[in-house]
């Protein structure tokens, strides 16, 4: 390290030196950098989550096109299309096909009496197209009645329930006092509103739900014909379904609408935006606090320097050469303890709560940033002073 | 006086502001030669460490001039005041050895101030320096585990080691003994002599009077008393 520094700033490691010269204050600094980097990881995990496990369930779907009742702003909120919409819609030129997808939620009720909720999507068994290739693989085992794809990965349900599947043994489990029998399985997880998901047809859907109507679904899939873009569609069915019960919009627009919806209108995340804000702010402080009470300890010294004729460019340079230091050396714990609490988290909660390479390269320059501005900020007591005051 | 090392017209200089402000040095006139071991003594708070810190650049000169190796430092540019700074050596009554640093590398840092250059050529001089003033076995010592006397002779070291056209002293022998304070000076003399340096240094310390070539005494920041002489030889 030493020599590395040496190396990069062509000159005696000073910062490095004056770190590691008390190994007390050199530990608690790493400490509360790796706590600064801990923190913003921690709020920016969680709301990662948040936005994986929005957008998870639409990679179930292959559609262009995505027929909402107006007053939804997620998946699994909002009324019924009319399947006149359906019918509407496959009449205009550039539509290539149309599928209802049923959405409602139903709790999975364990042997031992505790239920899970699932996120339930009831579809013709026979619209394979407008399905990832993974469901449409297995929707065909759904035309028998009350079958069901089930979520192996559903938070709260014990792996070695679904142990037995997985060897070809036939599994039923219970939701709303019917019993369904999984004939294939899929992997999602929780999310903010249900621990894991079931893929059911239309027929069982309504069996399920006997206040649903099969002439009212939630959304209506949309594929569009080859070169025709699904933009220009979207706006033919726009301008001829009613604004007034529908929306119009593209499977993109309408992850990004429930995105942004999830983000800036639930309450929860307004609160994690405000926690990554808050994250960051209390580790700038940190930060600040480190390295602005480091060259404090070593104003006399500097002032000596200055003295000698080192100028402040020289100053910003220790400074700096310590900013990358406890960077470094408080990123990686910070990263590694984040990692830690990510796994325990998504264990106990079931959300994709998961590290991302951008995520650790933002935090990183983060960190080095906050470091280095810090350390500037701090340094700058000593440009206007005259040497003979500080000694 | 041209060739002067230092010439100072018509220095005062205050501190604090308002209700509070106090003069403590009045109109200082006053021309410091090449080569010489000049001495300012005077009793505490007579202003002769504000004198010494107007001369070396450490303050702002607030009225009056200083013209430090022929330049004005009133009113000069950092920049100009960074290069000024690199032809000056400092030694400091608490020796402000960097305490992370060893004695080499103490002694370093007055070299690099002037530049990269070759790590293994400097390294030679430092130690070459350290050797001079006895520390050949401490080269590689941390200060905490150095005596106040070694202390104030990296110091030295440190100050000198970049061939400085000037070096001040600000009470060298405060904090050491009788004995080693007065071997800090003459090794400080010695090698100041050998390389034409002039020196100026405030003490109380009556004990190395003899060595200066030049004696002048402050009293609440008026020069009372100037007065040359032929220094003891070392």
């Amino acid at each position: 390290m030493k020599y590395l520094l040496t190396l990069l700033f062509g000159r005696l490691p000073i910062g490095w030196l004056q770190l590691v010269h008390s190994k007390t204050r050199f530990a608690a600094a790493i400490a509360g950098v790796a706590f600064a980097a801990l923190l913003v990881f921690m709020q920016l995990g969680i709301m990662g989550a948040m936005n994986q496990s929005t957008m998870a369930p639409y990679s179930f779907f292959k559609a262009d096109i995505m027929i909402s009742p107006q007053d939804s702003n997620m998946l699994s909120d909002g009324g019924n299309v009319a399947r006149a919409r359906l019918f509407q819609a496959l009449s205009v030129s550039g539509v290539a096909d149309g599928a209802a997808l049923f959405i409602g939620r139903t709790d999975f009720t364990l042997e031992d009496g505790s239920t899970s909720s699932l996120q339930t999507f009831g579809i013709d068994t026979g619209k394979a197209d407008f399905l990832s290739a993974d469901i449409g693989n297995q929707i065909q085992g759904l035309q028998a009645e009350n079958t069901a794809l089930i979520d192996i990965d559903t938070n709260g349900v014990p792996p070695e329930v679904f142990a037995g599947l997985a060897a070809g043994h036939p599994f039923s489990f219970e939701v709303f006092g019917k019993t369904l029998a999984a004939v294939g399985t899929l992997k999602l997880g929780g999310s903010f509103f249900t621990d894991g998901t079931i893929f059911i047809s239309d027929q069982t859907f309504l069996r399920i739900f006997p206040s649903r109507s099969s002439g009212a679904p939630n959304r209506i899939l949309i594929t569009v014909e080859d070169g025709i873009s699904a933009d220009v569609v979207a706006a033919r069915l726009a301008a001829v379904l009613p604004a007034g019960s529908v929306k119009v919009q593209t499977i993109p627009e309408t992850i990004a609408a429930d995105r942004k919806y999830q983000n800036t209108v639930r309450p929860t995340g307004i609160i994690f935006g405000f926690g990554v804000l808050i994250g960051i702010i209390v580790g700038i402080v940190i930060v600040y606090q480190v390295l602005s009470t480091d060259v404090a300890d070593h104003l006399s010294e500097y002032a000596t320097f200055k003295a000698m004729g080192y100028s402040q460019s020289f100053f910003l340079g220790i400074v700096f050469e310590e900013a990358l230091v406890l960077a470094v050396f408080g990123f990686i714990p910070g990263l590694i303890v984040s990692l830690g609490l990510y796994f325990g988290m998504s264990i106990a909660t079931g959300l994709p709560i998961e590290m991302d390479l951008g995520r650790v390269v933002m935090v990183f320059f983060g960190t080095l940033a906050a470091c280095a501005i810090s350390g500037a900020i701090a340094t700058r007591r000593l440009a206007g002073a005259d040497p003979a005051d500080l000694f | 006086m041209e060739d002067a090392a230092i010439s100072v017209q018509g220095l005062d200089h205050f501190f604090g502001i308002g209700e509070a402000r106090k003069q403590a040095i009045w109109d200082i006139n006053l021309d410091i030669e090449r080569g010489k071991l000049t001495i300012l003594m005077g009793p505490s708070g007579s202003g002769k460490t504000t004198l010494l810190t107007l001369m070396g650049c450490l303050r702002d000169v607030q009225h009056g001039s200083v013209r430090l190796l022929g330049t004005q430092t009133h009113g000069a540019s950092e920049a100009q005041l960074v290069g000024l700074r690199r032809k000056l050596g400092f030694i400091f009554q608490a020796h402000n050895l960097h305490e992370s640093l060893s004695a080499t590398q103490n002694v370093l840092m007055g070299l690099q101030v002037h530049g990269k250059g070759d790590p293994i050529l400097q390294r030679n001089a430092a130690h070459h320096m350290l050797r001079l003033l006895g520390l050949g076995d401490r080269l590689d010592y941390l200060p905490h585990s150095l005596s106040g006397g070694q202390k104030q002779r990296v110091a030295v070291a440190r100050a000198l080691v970049s061939n400085p056209d000037v070096v001040f002293a600000d009470e060298p022998t405060a904090a050491l003994d009788k004995d080693s304070g007065r071997t800090v000076v003459e090794m400080l003399k010695a090698l100041g002599q050998s390389r034409g340096v002039t020196t100026v240094m405030v003490t109380h310390d009556n004990r190395i009077l003899e060595l200066a070539d030049r004696i002048i005494t402050l009293e609440e920041g008026r020069i009372v008393n100037d007065v040359s002489q032929n220094p003891q030889p070392l």
